[in-house]
């Protein structure tokens, strides 16, 4: 817009200098020439550019968790100011960003974009199926090296419906259910319970593979499952689902639900005079407002946690610690920090790292066998693809955190480490509300 | 046997929040045969404003609707008096356009303005008090309360409608929008004045609905289709009808609940498409044919 406003004014400047139609076109015409003979020198001259694309849901329901983009980007370009020196050569970093409005089939546009009109040298995505798969697909076609994260990797491998032996140029990582459940039994464990657990889950495909993964698993640990079946996400009453609970004396509450839903369950159960000991959920309470929103009656709740501040790691790029990000996050922006914070980073630490150790940047082949070989310890844990759990996921660690008031602020305190014993406990289990 | 008594009554209170939903929708299809798709995200955007005031004044969600509620009102004149007044008159498809645009904008508008964090209104102990009948047996308070004032609402519009000169205006312009004219009634101002009451009845069920779970930008269209349902099963343009449709709907879900857990949605829906198949006037039409 304003560039057609600034051309318009040029023209009446033009005019108003006495200068024909004419002469501008001739004029013109003398600059095309001239840059035409100078072609050559100009493009030797020019600094060779790599692009990185990054596809995330600004827009749209997941947009909680593109949220701190901005900052983490600005972050990560600042280091990539100076350019990348990759086998004796600097480049120009470029990372072209897209909006997906958390819908699958604009994800797909997007990546077409990115691969076809800006012709990125390494796709990235990030933050749920609804972004990870179908970037991940388009790239797998066009066979661009394309990295993703922020996505439970089951739902991520599995949805995509995998061949036998693998994808060739999609790689992704992130935890999975067995990391989830090693950390939610662990903590029940430890608590005087009657070990009845209680499963809430919804009908969504995902849902159904969590809900298929919790079931045995939890019976196998030598507990009692209830399970009042799979129901329709936003659900507008919970009477059955509490009526089985309250009859078989359920004093763990677990399953995967959104935060909306489980709002509701919640003071359903204090209406129908119910209370659980333990409430252990995936998803509803990743974001502080998601706790905050509950009241008082919110702290206390238990989930799986990605990252913490507490974490023992550092950045490869920047060489900040997990309580660093935190605070200068924090500082810059004042929020409270975010798990998906993190993985954006490390996302592109990982990026760099593979750019730096290609033989050739602007050969996707070169690229593919540089993450292959990623061997990195980044600032959400160690990344490396050795083929488990399967050829194209490697595996970060997740652990139970509770979310505890610490005077006005709630925070995630690490209550069970699960799988992940580099990363310890921070505090006991504090009773719910 | 209680446990599915009380499955019932849960079912009949959330019916009355089906009915508060769908009641300011019924009313402006009920006058000027509009279907204002932007109904649910006005609910939600009424719910933000509501914890926008409760946040500036330090006041509690009821009486945040001393505010809420005029001011959502006068919105909704606006609203209709200067953009949808532009839609009617040239067929179904102009409003249902304009209003489609209108729930997307407000959606990123609000996401915009209050990032995607869920929020809620904390109404402090009367969100989980209840009267305890026996162990199976318990009714929150807060569902009555929204229960009660679905009818009172539902009742003083339908007395406003039926006994006032405003509402015979309303009618007048509803049957016949080129005689009432010439009867020197100015059928833009009655629209507007309808879109009003209709913001003001959405003002309060967004302070319902935020009061009794979370909401992000993205909650209104959820809530749309439940107050369609209430609607075409009360019989188009009935204010009882709508209340009744409600109520059939919420006790449908729970009894499909009961059924199993997955069912609700589903029974609902069969319960819908029974009325439409049977009576596909609805349960209350307003002009039988």
């Amino acid at each position: 817009m304003s560039k057609i406003a600034d051309d318009a004014k040029n023209v009446g400047d033009l005019r108003a200098a006495g200068q024909t139609r004419r002469a501008v076109l001739k004029s013109g015409a003398a600059a095309v020439a001239a840059s035409t003979i100078f072609r050559p020198t100009i493009l030797r001259a020019a600094e060779p550019v790599i692009r990185i694309g990054h596809i995330s849901p600004q827009t749209g329901p997941m947009a909680g968790f593109a949220e701190a983009q901005e900052w983490t980007l600005a972050g990560i370009r600042k280091v990539f100011e100076p350019g990348l020196k990759i086998a004796g050569k600097t480049y120009k970093i470029e990372i072209i960003t897209k909006d997906s409005q958390t819908d699958e089939s604009r994800v797909s546009e997007v990546a077409s974009d990115l691969i076809l009109k800006d012709k990125v040298d390494i796709l990235t995505a990030s933050s749920g199926s609804l972004d990870c798969n179908p970037a991940a697909n388009v790239a797998e076609l066009n066979e661009v090296p394309c990295i993703t994260t922020d996505d439970p990797w089951e739902s991520y491998y599995y949805g995509r419906n995998p061949p036998k032996e693998g994808f060739t140029w999609t790689y992704h990582f992130f935890w999975g259910l067995n990391e989830v459940l090693a950390a939610f039994i662990g903590l029940w464990k430890e608590q005087q319970t009657n070990k009845v657990v209680g499963l809430l889950f919804n009908t969504a495909q995902d849902d159904t593979s969590w809900h298929d993964a919790f079931a045995p698993a939890i019976k196998a640990a030598g507990f009692t499952v209830v399970d009042p079946g799979q129901f329709p996400a936003f659900g507008n009453d919970f009477t059955p689902q509490i009526a089985a609970f309250k009859k078989a004396n359920v004093e763990i509450i677990t399953g995967n639900l959104f935060t909306p839903d489980f709002a509701g369950f919640y003071a359903q159960c204090a209406q129908q005079g119910y209370q659980p000991k333990i409430i252990t959920l995936g998803k509803a309470f990743l974001f502080p407002a998601d706790v905050a929103s509950l009241g008082a009656r919110g702290v206390g709740v238990t989930s799986e946690v990605w990252w913490t501040p507490d974490h023992p790691f550092k950045s490869s790029l920047t060489g900040i610690s997990c309580k660093e990000l935190a605070t200068s996050y924090e500082q810059a922006t004042g929020k409270h920090w975010t798990q998906p914070i993190p993985f954006k980073h490390a996302l592109f630490e990982v990026v760099a790292d593979v750019l730096k150790r290609t033989t050739d940047p602007k050969d996707p082949k070169a690229i593919l066998d540089a993450i292959t070989k990623t061997d990195l310890h980044t600032i959400v844990g160690h990344v490396n693809w050795t083929g488990k759990p399967v050829k194209n996921v490697c595996t970060t660690p997740v652990v139970a955190g509770q979310w505890q008031k610490n005077g006005d602020r709630l925070d995630i305190a690490i209550v069970n480490s699960g799988n992940a014993s580099e990363i310890k406990v921070t505090s006991k289990l504090r009773p719910l509300g | 046997m209680i446990g599915t008594l009380n499955a019932m009554i849960q079912g009949l209170l959330l019916g009355g929040l089906y009915a508060l939903f769908a009641a300011g929708l019924s009313l402006i299809f009920g006058v000027m045969r509009m279907v204002n798709i932007a109904h649910g995200d006005l609910i939600v955007a009424s719910a933000y404003f509501a914890y926008f005031v409760m946040q500036m004044l330090g006041i509690g969600p009821f009486t945040s609707l001393l505010i809420v509620v005029p001011v959502v009102a006068a919105f909704g004149y606006a609203l209709q008096r200067w953009l949808l007044n532009y839609t009617l008159g040239a067929g179904d498809l102009p409003p249902l356009l304009v209003t489609i645009a209108l729930s997307i904008i407000l959606q990123n508008v609000l996401l915009i303005v209050f990032t995607a964090d869920v929020h809620r209104l904390q109404a402090g102990p009367i969100e989980i008090a209840s009267w305890a009948f026996n162990s199976e047996l318990s009714v929150g308070v807060l569902p009555v309360l929204q229960f009660v004032t679905s009818v009172i609402i539902i009742g003083a519009l339908q007395l406003l409608f039926y006994k006032s000169s405003f509402g015979r205006a309303f009618r007048a312009t509803s049957d016949d929008q080129q005689v009432a004219q010439l009867m020197g009634i100015e059928t833009r101002h009655i629209f507007s004045l309808a879109m009003a009451l209709s913001l003001a009845v959405v003002a309060v069920a967004g302070v319902f609905l935020a009061i009794r779970t979370n909401f992000n930008p993205f909650t209104g269209p959820l809530l749309l289709i439940f107050g369609f349902e209430a609607i075409v099963m009360g019989g188009l343009g009935s204010l009882w009808g709508t209340l009744v449709g409600g109520i059939l709907l919420g006790i449908a879900q729970a009894i499909g609940g009961q059924i199993q857990v997955g069912l609700p949605f589903v029974a609902g829906h069969v319960a819908f498409l029974a009325v439409l198949y049977f009576l596909p006037q609805g349960l209350f039409p307003k002009v039988s044919q």
